[in-house]
């Protein structure tokens, strides 16, 4: 392969780059009048990218194996593109305020360059790669989360994210250097790394750390405690960004990583992940419970809903992945559509508590019923996707026998169903004539947005077809 | 030659200082400096390991130059946010940034 096979083997990675470049020189030149183009002009551009992204591409190898893309890797991708996409409709009503208007293009330059950085992280050969995809996906995240500069929130929110996202990935790139220590000589590549990964001292501490770098930025239980605080003082769009895209990206990373490179110590991951399970479902639901923030409640559904994602991830079958990826698309629709309404709302009244949703129906009957159908799909309730998605991932969990996993994993969908119908409550039943949220009137875009995902929260569960496109290509620990 | 073992004692230490000091500093421009105790640790590492153990290749010091890169850019960008804390607040204490909890 020479030099330019090897750069146009990279598709997706090189159609971003071009947008990034393309979006910097436009908001450099265009005239002043044409300010306000440029939200058609980068949702336009990325939905061409969304639609390449679902060409089917075959297996490539480029760089000398530093990059590996298989048609897994792209459906990722897409999923990835998915979430974005939804989110650059729906934070369109954000950028026309008056404190971010005029550095509007730099939120979408920073947002594709996180989305760059998710890209190498998930189709890397090579830990280096992985390394520098992971601080591509972290920075531009942590100067996005600080965007609303004038508001104390969000800068909090920004150091709090920049100082424990940089912690982590210390943890992780010790982990790797002790990989790197027992690696043979052979390099940080991901097959050499597999073939020597014996259940060594040195294999093993290097993998604890890896994995514990990993879970601060899935924010797994032990590992969450910076979730809430940023989450609630980001820009909310930035927030359905954090709490979609960016963690189901590392938690495709992860799996990668684990099922390529670690599958010769799946007795000891096993146990790890087991715990991590156990400790995100519960705790993230037990602290739910009690959040008056909207956001800040969300933040602890997202924890608790990474918990069942990894479930498909610890079985380590095929099915198990093609699980855990539908469970992110899934995921995905419907936390975007709760954040659209959630993010609408904020920015046209300022409003984030729970109890300021009392009587939302009354006010704005759509709105309402779309966030219910949206809660409901997280909850799992059967005609919707969300039930399917817990279906599948339930069952690889039992097919390797996890029984009292998954016993613990049903027990706490049943209490998170009381806190999502704790919204559903007060936009139903709740009565608040006085402080009741007026009558909204949505954009377009995000009117769009709310469409995709209520199609996809009600399609995907009854396609059966894109689950089995998907397990077509999965594999198990190889 | 100084035995290898020697290094990994340094190197062992210096993450767990940066670890203690990134828990209990109260200057958040100190959590940085002991986040970049952190990162020292693993450089030397790679190159202890690269020196010592596969010494006709290059790959350990190749990762560290990057991670050194890497680490001047996380640096920058934290230090833009911390900066942005101080006109807020007039403080870069810890326990100044306290209006998001519970």
């Amino acid at each position: 392969m020479n030099y330019l096979d090897n750069i146009l083997a990279m598709r997706a990675e090189l159609l971003v780059v071009a947008q990034i470049i393309f979006l910097i020189i436009y908001d450099l030149f265009a005239p002043k009048t044409a300010g306000k183009t440029i939200d058609f002009v980068s949702c336009a551009l990325f939905l061409v990218i969304t639609a390449v992204g679902f060409i089917p591409q075959a297996d490539v190898e480029a760089f000398g194996g530093m990059y590996l893309s298989s048609p897994i890797t792209e459906i990722m991708k897409s999923a990835l593109n998915i979430g974005v996409i939804l989110m650059f409709l729906q934070s369109k009503m954000w950028l026309n305020s008056e404190q971010i208007a005029h550095k509007r293009a730099e939120v979408y330059i920073l947002v594709l360059s996180t989305l760059l950085g998710m890209y190498l992280m998930i189709s890397s050969g090579h830990f280096l790669i992985f390394y520098i995809g992971l601080e591509m996906a972290s920075l531009p995240l942590a100067a996005l989360i600080a965007y609303n500069k004038y508001s104390y929130n969000s800068v909090e929110a920004g150091v709090k994210y920049i100082l424990m996202a940089a912690f982590s990935s210390g943890l992780l790139l010790f982990g790797i250097s002790l990989l790197y220590g027992s690696s043979g000589g052979a390099g940080l590549y991901f097959e050499s790394v597999r073939a020597l990964a014996i259940p060594s001292s040195l294999t093993l501490l290097g993998l604890v750390f890896f994995l514990a770098g990993m879970a601060f930025k899935i924010s797994l239980v032990p590992f969450h405690l910076w979730t809430a605080d940023v989450y609630q003082g980001a820009p909310t769009n930035i927030t359905a960004f954090l709490s979609v895209v960016s963690k189901s990206a590392a938690a495709f990373a992860l799996m990668l990583v684990l099922f390529k490179v670690f599958p010769a110590l799946f007795d000891y991951w096993e146990y790890v992940v087991y715990a991590l399970i156990v400790a995100s479902i519960t705790i993230g639901n037990l602290f739910a419970m009690r959040q008056k923030n909207m956001k800040r409640f969300l933040a602890y559904s997202s924890i608790s809903q990474a918990g069942y994602l990894l479930l498909g991830m610890l079985a380590g079958t095929a099915f198990g992945m093609t699980s855990a990826v539908y469970y992110v698309l899934v995921y995905t629709v419907a936390n975007l559509g709760i954040f659209a309404i959630v993010s609408e709302i904020e920015n046209r009244t300022g409003k984030t508590e729970i109890s300021d949703y009392n009587g939302l129906y009354k006010t704005n009957p759509y709105l309402s019923v779309g966030m219910m159908l949206f809660l409901f799909s997280l909850a799992g309730i059967p005609p919707f996707a969300g039930f399917f998605s817990k279906f599948f991932v339930f069952a690889a969990a039992v097919e390797k026998e996890y029984y009292g996993l998954v016993f613990i994993a049903l027990i706490n969908t049943v209490l998170s169903l009381y806190y999502y119908l704790l919204v559903v409550k007060a936009m139903f039943i709740g009565n608040d004539k006085i402080t009741a949220i007026a009558r909204l009137k949505t954009n377009g875009y995000t009117k769009t947005a709310l469409f995709i995902a209520l199609a996809g929260t009600l399609l995907l569960g009854l396609l059966s077809c894109i689950f089995a496109y998907i397990e077509d290509f999965s594999f198990g620990l190889m | 030659m100084i035995p290898i073992e020697y290094y990994f004692v340094i190197s062992t230490l210096m993450l767990f200082i940066g670890v203690y000091g990134f828990i209990t500093r109260p200057n958040m421009l100190a959590m940085l400096m002991s986040l970049e105790l952190i990162l020292n640790a693993v450089n030397i590492n790679f190159a202890v390991f690269n020196r010592y153990l596969y010494a006709d290749q290059l790959e350990g010091m190749f990762f560290s130059l990057f991670s050194i890169g890497i680490a001047a850019a996380e640096t920058a960008v934290a230090i833009a946010i911390i900066i942005n804390v101080f006109r807020h607040e007039k403080k870069i204490e810890t326990n100044e940034v306290k209006n998001l909890k519970y």
